[in-house]
């Protein structure tokens, strides 16, 4: 059994999980969902090396608490796709909305369009978990807010700003958001710092930049200039700390 | 002393531990009274003169002393307490008025402790102010009840409204009025520091503006009182707002009195009287014997300064509150100035202190609806002052209905003060209420404004941390917002006034 | 957590109930089954010059003629009638709807510039504070609210929504917090010509009580999202603001926002704050609001709660959900969230 074709139209989410979950369980290799129209936790919580391709828009909490699966979407997502999410991976053929990442300890999201408000809030790390969230185009308020680990990647592909608006890695003490483009100082939320890049950093986001360019079919080229980057990390790991006295 | 009464229980009892003692001598430098003194390798102690101001204990390096609040008891009653039974030997023996020092100190409740604050959960995000814009930024002064537009040809509006000068405040946290001569000069200078440093304002009293003052006047809000003491137009021009008081929370309806001893040089100076000349503010304004007379000061101060700063009118809080501040905010005045009946002072009648006035929180929230209801709420702002102690006073304060609130005594308690109540004395061994220069020294003017904007810093963290938890990042969506209190504890009849529910509905 | 729509044909074709009632049941996720509703403008057109006074009523022969006497006393009715309903099994009707078209006799307030407006306003007050057993929930000119405690479809064919027809339509499916199962507490709340739909908790909501309170409105409903419909009818219609500032008024830039824009803004956005600040709306919401010739839909200032837009040709859509939206029109053509605080405003050009 390869692939396996599910017709979710007018389907509550919780039917269409269990048949996600029996096909995994029956060694589906790929599953096929056709007709999606908001049905939210679309692979919430499964496990196993297995493709899911989405064809529509799903409902918010897309791949929530995810730990394997790959999550191809043809159609934009709503609210937190990826939230809570371990393993696997998520991408987006389109844009989506706010808390896209939220909580992610592992695995990656690539979002072809724009994010909303709030992308990779508290984002962390954990072992050998390395959560990873590429944007094409632009994110909106508070990107990557209080986040502990990983990385964001914004490559503001259309043309304006990866980031306009407060708050961008506001609280962060961990992980790293890496934008195309600079920004406004004015726009560093407290306790965020912005720096160069080093070798490394820019060998990890160089392999990302071709990694969104491979999935999307376009041209890496014009992303590669290293100087058009900047690199958005924790001016401490505990920002809060000087905030408290004891009695 | 008196020979029939004799003498009364000492109110405090000084020891000092002679095993712990390293005889420094300290004890002995920083009494202002002169409780301590050496003999041989003891000190020995005047427990009478002390005032349990602690600076003793503050500066002795051993922790030797001791200082026991009424170490000999009357009998006692719960009618015929202490304070009564003393008071009654005091008039017995001079047939005078008692003075006392400090606000209220009568064991009414405080409404501030019946009321609880509210916080979000599931329904609506709480909010983290460091990570998030939490705005404190608050504007006293008049505001148009409505805005006047002109659309434009290329679709844009355009803004008609003329606004009134407002003062922008970046915390509502103001230093209230405490006059040069009530308190001295390194004392106000550490206030003006810290205003200045925590963006906010402070009161000059009415004491004028003294020549060391002037590089902070930005900050300064200038008082004219009764006596006028000051007051000239440099002076007016020279404040970031004008404060008329009519009254004060800790004694409504009486006047003011410096006695001539503390008239310096400096202090005949900055108030413009003969050094050694007793500076007496008249219980009222002598033009001021109704509220169009009021009307009249405000519009005439206005007019002095060209109509460009804010004048406010402080009154004590008293019984009809409500309706006077509604008087005020028809005359051109841009705040109201409600001073609760446990408001500081250097010195006040006893009976005054203790007996006349009412609360800050019932006087706000009476004014607050009053005002609304007559739709004139945007006339004034309302400033709340006399008796505000820490950050949760301010939010329920704002909550019940003020803009901004005017904390004193805190701010001293920020620069050393124990409030033991002795200001009168002039003898204050913290600087403060003195004008001896070996006293006033001990306040180092830099370090103390450090104190005071970290005092007044702490509490607008606490406030954010607070509105944060309510699910609001703005101080406008705080005011006037009784749905976020509930009583514990308080009697219909208060909740009413309050109009806040119980704990649980 | 709620879930909205609205819609509105910018060329004012009308449409009939059915798709909304499909794109609602589609975020029943964000219901709980206790309440749902519906507005339609144009839905009146053979009585456009009356007002459409929707009332429930607990009891028809007790606080009818009550509410009879009342209209009498300031105007004329000139046609009333029970709301058609369908019996439904799961649906108790526990108030009985009514409709009167009323037209108020505008010399009983000769003072001011808009009495009509005015006297609606006073007894729509007035019912609902002092007639025990009577709510007027919906009260403009050609159009009508229509909701219970209930799921959306229930709602629905309650009220036989499908048969309605108009240029512009507004839904709610309620997860309550507060007053579940009451029908009062459904949205949308209308007051004269707005209505309003919300997701989210005004957590401002006693400083804006008290604030519209000072100008004569009367909150009735014990929920926040009735002070919205005031406050837009304050600021709009009272006050003259345009549409765009009186959003900014409700969900204002933060003041370094406003410190950097130019003069002319940066008085004006000043300005706004002073006057408005009691006004200024906290707390996470999306909200919708929509007039005879107008919705506009705008997100708290932090944008705590989702929203989304879509056009196709004439008709322009917002949502909680883009699938929401799909559902009733799979053809949309443009798809996109507005910043914090930043209106969707769509207007009928004829
Ligand atoms: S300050 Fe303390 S150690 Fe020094 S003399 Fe006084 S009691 Fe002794
Ligand atoms: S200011 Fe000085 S005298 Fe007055 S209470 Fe405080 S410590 Fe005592």
């Amino acid at each position: 059994m390869d692939e396996v074709v599910i017709d979710a139209a007018g389907m509550h989410y919780t039917p269409l999980n269990r048949e996600i979950r029996a096909a995994v369980a029956a060694g589906a290799r790929r599953i096929r969902l056709e007709n999606v129209l908001g049905q939210r936790f679309i692979a919430n919580g499964v496990r196993g090396d297995v493709e899911i391709l989405v064809h529509g828009v799903p409902g918010g909490d897309l791949g929530m608490f995810m730990s394997g699966p790959r999550i191809e979407v043809f159609g934009n997502a709503e609210h937190a796709p990826g939230n809570t999410m371990d393993g696997g991976e998520i991408v987006i053929h389109g844009s989506a909305g706010d808390a896209v990442g939220h909580s992610m300890r592992g695995g990656r999201i690539f979002v072809e369009g724009a994010i909303g408000y709030r992308g990779g809030i508290h984002m962390k790390e954990y072992e050998k978990k390395r959560p990873v969230l590429v944007i094409g185009e632009s994110a909106r308020a508070f990107l990557g807010e209080y986040m502990a680990g990983g990385t964001v990647l914004v490559l503001a592909r259309h043309g304006g700003p990866a980031v306009a608006e407060r708050g961008l890695g506001s609280g962060i003490h961990g992980g790293e958001i890496i934008l195309r483009g600079g920004i406004d100082p004015v726009h560093l939320g407290v306790g965020a710092s912005q720096v160069a890049l080093s070798d490394d950093d820019w060998a990890r986001v160089l392999a990302l930049v071709r990694e969104y360019a491979r999935r999307f079919g376009i041209d890496p080229a014009p992303l590669e200039r290293r100087e058009e980057y900047t690199r958005v990390v924790p001016a401490s790991a505990r920002p809060f700390a000087g905030k408290y006295a004891w009695e | 002393m008196s020979p029939s009464i004799g003498s009364l229980p000492p109110k405090y009892r000084v020891t000092v531990d002679p095993d712990r003692c390293m005889l420094c001598g300290r004890c002995v430098e920083n009494c202002a009274y002169g409780a301590f003194r050496r003999e041989g390798d003891r000190i020995l102690t005047n427990s009478r003169v002390c005032t349990a101001c602690h600076r003793c204990v503050a500066f002795c390096p051993r922790d030797a002393i001791d200082v026991v609040e009424r170490p000999l008891d009357y009998r006692s009653h719960p009618v015929w307490t202490r304070g009564v039974r003393e008071a009654i030997y005091n008039q017995a023996r001079t047939g005078k008025i008692v003075l006392a020092g400090m606000g209220n100190a009568l064991d009414y409740p405080m409404i501030f402790d019946r009321l609880v604050l509210d916080a979000c959960q599931v329904t609506n995000p709480s909010i983290d102010p460091l990570r998030e814009p939490m705005e404190l930024r608050t504007y006293l002064g008049k505001k148009p009840q409505r805005l006047e537009l002109a659309r434009r040809g290329d679709g844009e509006v355009e803004l008609l409204t003329e606004l009134s000068p407002n003062l922008c405040l970046e915390t509502p946290i103001m230093i209230g009025h405490m006059s040069y001569g009530a308190i001295s000069l390194n004392a106000q200078l550490a206030l003006a520091k810290g205003v200045t440093a925590a963006g906010t304002f402070m009161g000059t009293g009415e004491g004028g503006l003294p020549e060391p003052l002037r590089p902070y006047q930005d900050h300064m809000i200038v008082q004219v009182a009764s006596g006028r003491f000051g007051v000239d137009i440099d002076y007016l021009e020279r404040g970031a707002a004008i404060e008329i008081k009519i009254g004060q929370g800790a004694k409504p309806g009486i006047g003011g009195h410096l006695p001539g001893e503390k008239v310096d040089e400096a202090v005949s100076k900055t108030r413009m009287i003969p050094v050694g000349s007793d500076a007496i503010s008249p219980a009222p304004h002598h033009d001021i014997y109704s509220i169009e007379d009021l009307a009249q000061l405000v519009r005439s101060l206005k007019e002095a300064t060209e109509w460009k700063k804010p004048v406010f009118v402080k009154i004590a809080a008293v019984h009809n509150v409500a309706a006077i501040a509604a008087g005020i905010a028809r005359s051109s005045a841009d705040a109201v100035v409600v001073d609760g009946f446990r408001g500081g002072t250097g010195a006040a009648p006893r009976v005054f202190r203790d007996h006349v006035g009412i609360p800050v929180e019932a006087a706000v929230a009476a004014v607050d609806a009053k005002l609304r209801r007559q739709g004139i709420r945007n006339e004034v702002s309302v400033i709340a002052s006399g008796g505000i102690r820490e950050s949760t006073d301010v939010a329920k304060i704002i909550a019940l209905g003020a803009d901004a609130v005017y904390i004193g005594t805190a701010a001293l308690v920020a620069l050393g003060c124990r409030v033991c109540g002795n200001c009168y004395r002039g003898l204050c061994p913290w600087g403060i209420a003195t004008q001896r220069q070996d006293l006033v020294d001990r306040i180092d003017p830099e370090a103390g404004g450090l104190q005071v904007s970290n005092l007044i810093h702490g509490w607008t963290l606490e406030l954010m941390e607070l509105m944060g938890a309510a699910g609001i990042n703005s101080i406008e969506s705080l005011r006037g917002n009784r749905d976020r209190l509930r009583g514990y504890m308080i009697d219909q009849a208060l909740m009413d006034v309050l109009d806040v529910r119980s704990v649980g509905a | 957590m709620c879930g909205i729509i609205g819609v509105i044909d910018r060329s004012r074709e009308p449409m009939d109930g059915t798709a909304i009632r499909r794109a609602l049941s589609m975020m029943n996720e964000r219901g709980s089954g206790e309440g749902a509703g519906y507005v339609v403008y144009g839905c009146y057109p053979e009585f456009r010059d009356y007002f459409a006074l929707h009332v429930f009523f607990d009891n028809i022969h007790e606080t009818k003629p009550r509410v009879d006497e009342l209209l009498h006393q300031w105007g004329r009715v000139v046609h009333d009638e029970e709301i058609p309903t369908w019996d439904l099994p799961r649906l108790r009707k526990v108030h009985t709807p009514w409709r009167y078209f009323f037209r108020p006799d505008t010399r009983l307030m000769p003072r001011s510039t808009t009495p009509a407006e005015e006297i609606v306003t006073e007894l729509v007050m007035r019912i609902n504070t002092s007639v025990e057993g009577a709510l007027v929930f919906s009260s403009g000119r050609n159009l009508g609210v229509f909701k219970a405690a209930g799921w959306p479809e229930e709602v629905a064919d309650f009220y036989r929504i499908e048969e309605y027809e108009g240029h512009c339509w507004l839904a709610h499916n309620r997860y309550p917090t507060n007053t579940p199962g009451w029908w009062g507490g459904a949205h949308p709340f209308n007051l004269l010509d707005w209505s309003v739909v919300h997701n989210g908790e005004i957590t401002s909501y006693g400083t804006n009580r008290r604030y519209i309170e000072s100008f004569g409105y009367r909150c009735t409903m014990f929920t926040d999202t009735e002070v919205v419909a005031y406050l837009v009818d304050l600021l709009v219609r009272r006050h003259d603001l345009p549409e765009e500032l009186a959003v900014t008024a409700l969900a204002p830039p933060f003041w370094d926002e406003i410190d950097a824009m130019e003069d002319d803004r940066r008085r004006l956005h000043r300005a706004l704050r002073l006057t408005y600040g009691s006004a200024m709306m906290n707390g996470p919401f999306a909200i919708v609001v929509a007039n005879q010739e107008s919705m506009v839909a705008f997100t708290d200032r932090s944008k705590l709660r989702p929203l989304v837009g879509a056009e196709h040709g004439d008709r322009l859509y917002v949502s909680s959900e883009e699938a929401a939206i799909r559902a009733m029109d799979p053809g949309i053509t443009r798809v996109f969230m507005p910043r914090a605080g930043e209106p969707i405003v769509g207007r009928v050009v004829a």
